[in-house]
């Protein structure tokens, strides 16, 4: 939203941002660190200037109407002052209080004052009154003593905040199930029985045990770890009888993270069907079976009881066998399910927004991110249980959703720093000048200060060298500047903190004072010297020395770099005809810039594969809003439509790309900023089962065709059988196509709506109906539909018996093979990406994911970005989903492009690679090497290009080069080895 | 005084470095022979970085990332 040049107020009821996320270990199906992807993110929110984060504090009530709402919010008090903390953790180590850790889920104790967690947003410490002792009547002022910023204030109180607002996002997320709910497990009870988010820490190295998991009963490592799935979901005896779709993945990702800390791990995982539904997850269970030896075993457990002896605990539970079985496990992990977030209900009052039976966002059909009130949006776990990677999209989607409301209003003002001129040093020898930040005594206490700044003094260059209590206090800034100015420097050394925190700060400042900000070093003497050598300052002193040595050895090798605003196109290039590519391109042409429509069939097939459909599952119709969105982009003036065209050349960077659009008869050039590829997919064309040999063989969209237009094919109640899983989850093609288990239900429910009589059979391996849509699998459970499971290892067989069919089938739940007599053979055939896919890849030299549909930059937090920036997807070309799943996609890579377009001109440059075009021998090396795809031959020159706007800077291309033609500016060689040549305080050795 | 192996630590800003700041947060005490070099990404960690940290007498080189 703050990227589409709105201002952002961020309401969060907690002491930081971040929610679920930041408390998990790593993430399916890429075992990423969670934190590693999250905290970035946070910090890019910490840092934008258009967004304010209120911490602590609530909405309490909303009035007005779309467009101009008035928003009331409760803070509560922190006792500490944000913007004056620092995030020290003084308060922390003198704190005499403690309690239950809340982000290690009580697992381990905190203090009363104390940071969330190491990454939290905002880095400043929070009182939780409950737990401390001035609160609870007793004297104490042991924080107020020493916090060295004088940030702590006890006598803070609620505060009433009003902000006005265009548009509402409401993004509670979700709560985890409270196992005790589910008595016949033991949790609370049981030491040893604990929840999947308490597994989470236990296997994070930021948990209670370092990442070492050991049973909360007696420390000891557990080697039988049991997960029972669907605790909390599924569950019609607890009301909840949605599925929380994460948690078959997340159990398979804490088995296999469980096995690689200790590889003596024996996990099991009791399931009742395997959910992989997302994009690669199909892959990731096999891998967690076939590799990672996790036993997965379908079965219903009854009961957990424990050996009090041994805090052991067996498991009863039904087998597939159909018997009772029991097993002792060391350590037993409740999967537990999602809820909305207990502070949601009291939101969706407050804002007049309807929610299901369960507490969910009711949104108006096909638009996932709107709610029942205009200009109020949601996303996230809070519209359906959900992952991360579609939390992520969705977030995007309501972003855009909110621009397009707000498209009229005026944008916000980026408070725009007035900067001098930058002098011109790059002729100059080089004149340093070192700052040393005391931060309190944070590293004054330990590291002599005086010492080093007197040693920075002898340092070859280094003109001027000085101490301050706090070099981020705006006193400091103020004082550095005017050295800068007096001594003329032209490099500056910090030594104080992390940069990763504080270099941005540091750079300003350097900016503010007409130098270029690529000639600040940072030395880190805090969080990796004063505070990791407290025992030992002589030691950490000398170390701060070295460290301020290795900072200037490079600092003097320093050269200012130029970022160079270019202009950005301001239209966007859509290539598709489906309704991912019309939701895309009216999202973008409403926020007001110019849209090419490259239609890559005829008008008649606009909607792509949702055309070929009539109804959804939840029951609302197609057609009609595809015409509705077909009749709008034909009419709309932003919007460019070529039909039965093809893209046939693609160059340029971000902002400003060009192609060549031939359609019958004529070509044309094309300049755009951005692109969107959504070039759909279709359904398989089966060869098995007799399909097209035999007219009584259908596919889900034949039948869905034939029962709105020729009903009468029920009268007569004939037996349908459907087979699941065709084309789909096969050695050939080893993935989920995701919508097959609803669409058949979907199916089977019209058919027993238009004559119950009628036989419905669903031949499945697992029913796969996630999130809400579980409860249409109810209803047609309910409602007499047989569902038979069978293996891959034995898949159905099927005769022709004149006009109908002879259906043979292992049943795996009976142990039996079943006879059927289908009149009707129905085939859920996998979604594969359509076939001119290949073709765009080619063109715009995009990657495509092992099972051909295209590969996103990252799969949980960039899910509709390319690598390559610019570039965009959504829809079926993205993976098999849902046209509102769909709908929602185009929405969020609209706004992604959005944020590109919404900037009249971009900055490129700075720290990325360049390539010196008369040492480059175009041997490829470096195009094989990028991991985003940047570098590009140039065919006239013969060498390689790598586009500054797209360059990420990791200089892979740099190591990997043979003749050294790539240098990452601000990591060159020399660069980097004057750093390194200089850690032996003695003498310089020679670079 | 014991041996104390000279060991640097070129590590990634994203990861091992924010991990070593971690470990800071913490007051995780370790020997502070130890030097961290931040790089952007350990892709950009080049064999002759390497070298160049043995010829100036570091005893060991740990890669993190």
């Amino acid at each position: 939203m703050a990227d589409l040049q709105r201002p952002v107020t961020l309401v969060e009821e907690g002491p930081a941002i971040g929610g679920l996320m930041a408390q998990l270990d790593k993430t399916f199906p890429t075992n990423d660190c969670a934190m590693c992807i999250l905290s970035p993110r946070m910090l890019e929110v910490a840092r934008h200037p258009l967004i304010e984060i209120l911490t602590l504090t609530r909405l309490t009530n909303l009035s007005g109407e779309a467009g101009d709402f008035t928003a009331h919010l409760s803070r509560r008090p922190r006792y500490v002052d944000v913007d004056k903390c620092s995030g020290c953790g003084e308060c922390t180590r003198v704190c005499p209080a403690r309690l239950p850790d809340p982000y290690n889920l009580g697992l381990s104790r905190a203090k009363a004052i104390h940071v969330p967690f190491p990454q939290a947003v905002p880095q400043a410490a929070y009182l939780e009154p409950e737990a401390c002792r001035v609160f609870r009547g007793k004297p104490c002022e042991a924080c107020l003593k020493v916090c060295p910023a004088g940030a702590i204030d006890l006598h803070q109180t609620e505060e009433v905040l009003v902000r006005r607002v265009g548009a509402v996002i409401l993004a509670p997320g979700s709560r985890p199930f409270d196992a005790r709910g589910k008595a016949e497990y033991g949790y609370g009870r049981y030491p040893n029985v604990v929840t999947s988010p308490e597994f989470e820490r236990l296997l994070s190295a930021t948990g209670p045990c370092a990442g070492h998991v050991r049973r909360p009963s007696d420390g000891t490592e557990p080697r039988r770890i049991a997960w029972i799935q669907c605790v909390g979901s599924r569950d019609a005896s607890l009301g909840r009888e949605y599925c929380s779709y994460v948690c078959c993945m997340y159990a398979a990702k804490q088995a296999i993270i469980a096995r690689e800390h200790d590889p003596r791990v024996e996990p099991t995982i009791f399931f009742i069907d395997f959910r992989a539904q997302g994009k690669g997850f199909d892959r990731y269970y096999e891998r967690a079976r076939e590799t990672h030896g996790v036993r997965f075993l379908r079965s219903m457990v009854s009961r957990v009881t424990q050996d009090p002896r041994t805090h052991n605990l067996e498991i009863t539970y039904v087998g597939e066998d159909g018997d009772l079985h029991t097993e002792e496990f060391d350590l037993v992990v409740l999967s537990v399910g999602l809820g909305p977030h207990p502070a949601a209900a009291k939101l969706a009052e407050v804002c007049g927004i309807e929610t299901d039976k369960y507490g969910f966002v009711k949104h108006p059909p096909f638009q996932m991110v709107s709610t029942s009130r205009e200009g109020i949006f949601t996303c996230g776990a809070y519209q359906s249980p959900k992952d991360i990677s579609e939390t992520a999209g969705q977030a995007s989607a309501a972003a855009a959703a909110a621009a397009a409301l707000l498209a009229e209003a005026q944008t916000g003002l980026l408070p725009k720093a007035e900067y001098p001129p930058e002098r011109e040093v790059s002729q100059e020898e080089p004149r340093l000048g070192v700052f040393i930040c005391h931060c309190g005594i944070n590293i004054a206490g330990v590291v002599d200060v005086v010492a080093v700044t007197d040693y920075a003094r002898t340092l070859p260059h280094v003109v001027h060298a000085e101490h301050y209590t706090f070099a981020c206090a705006t006193d400091s800034l103020d004082k550095m500047r005017a050295v800068i100015e007096e001594q003329q420097l032209n490099r500056v050394v910090v030594a104080s903190c992390s940069p990763r925190t504080h270099e941005p700060l540091f750079q300003e400042n350097l900016r503010k004072s007409g130098l270029n900000k690529y000639l600040l070093e940072m030395a880190n003497i805090r969080d990796q010297d004063s505070w990791v050598h407290q025992n030992n300052p002589a030691g950490a002193t000398e170390k701060a020395k070295e460290l301020v040595k290795m900072a200037a050895a490079r600092a003097a090798e320093l050269e200012p770099l130029k970022e160079f605003p270019v202009p950005v196109t301001q239209s966007a290039l859509v290539v598709g005809n489906g309704l991912a590519a019309l939701t895309a391109a009216l999202t973008i042409a409403d926020a007001g810039y110019q849209v090419h429509l490259a239609a890559l069939e005829d008008r008649v097939a606009f909607g792509g594969l949702a055309r070929k459909q009539h109804y959804s599952l939840e029951g609302h119709q197609y057609r009609p809003y595809i015409e509705h969105l077909a009749a709008r982009a034909e009419g709309h003036p932003r919007i460019r439509w070529w039909p039965n065209s093809r893209v046939t050349s693609f160059s340029g960077y971000v902002g400003n790309f060009r192609s060549t659009l031939e359609y019958p008869g004529e070509s044309r050039e094309l300049r755009y900023g951005v692109a969107i590829i959504a070039t759909g997919g279709v359904e398989y064309q089966p060869r098995e089962y007799l399909y097209g040999r035999h007219p009584r063989v259908l596919t889900q969209m034949e039948l869905e065709n034939r029962l709105t237009t020729e009903p009468e094919i029920v009268a007569e109640s004939p037996t349908f059988v459907m087979i699941q899983c065709v084309g789909s989850r096969s050695p050939e093609h080893p993935y989920c196509s995701r919508v097959c288990c609803g669409e058949a239900i979907k199916n089977a429910l019209k058919i027993k709506e238009l004559n119950p009589e009628a036989k419905v059979f669903i031949l499945y391996r697992d029913i796969r109906t996630y999130g809400l849509k579980e409860i249409y699998y109810k209803k047609a459970r309910d409602a007499g539909v047989r569902f038979i499971r069978y293996e891959p290892e034995q898949p159905p067989e099927v005769e022709p018996a004149g006009e109908a069919l002879a259906v043979s089938v292992f049943d795996q739940n009976l142990k039996a093979f079943i006879a059927l007599e289908a009149d009707y053979l129905v085939l859920s055939a996998a979604i594969r990406p359509h076939p001119l896919s290949s073709e765009i890849a080619r063109i715009f030299k995009l990657p495509f994911d092992r099972d051909g549909f295209f590969m996103e930059a990252h799969l949980k937090l960039r899910p509709l970005d390319f690598a390559a920036s610019g570039l965009f997807l959504c829809g079926l070309a993205h993976g098999p989903k849902y046209v509102e799943e769909s709908i929602a996609q185009a929405q969020g890579a609209a706004a992604r492009a959005l944020g590109i377009l919404a900037q009249k001109q971009m900055v490129v440059g700075g720290r990325v690679a360049r390539v010196d075009p008369k040492h480059c021998v175009a041997c490829l090396t470096c195009i094989r090497t990028c991991p985003f795809g940047v570098p590009r031959v140039n065919q006239t020159e013969g060498v390689v290009e790598i586009d500054p706007a797209a360059c990420q800077g990791c200089g892979s291309c740099a190591s990997a080069c043979p003749r050294k033609a790539i240098e990452v500016l601000h990591s060159r060689d020399r660069q980097i080895i004057s750093k390194i040549c200089a850690i032996e305080l003695e003498e310089m050795a020679a670079s | 005084m014991s041996y104390l192996p000279k060991i640097l630590a070129f590590v990634c800003t994203y990861c091992a470095y924010t991990a070593a700041d971690m470990a800071g947060s913490a007051r995780m005490q370790y020997p502070e022979s130890v030097r961290i070099v931040q790089y952007l990404c350990t892709g950009r960690i080049d064999l002759l970085h390497i070298l160049k940290a043995f010829e100036a007498g570091a005893d060991a080189v740990l890669v993190g990332g």
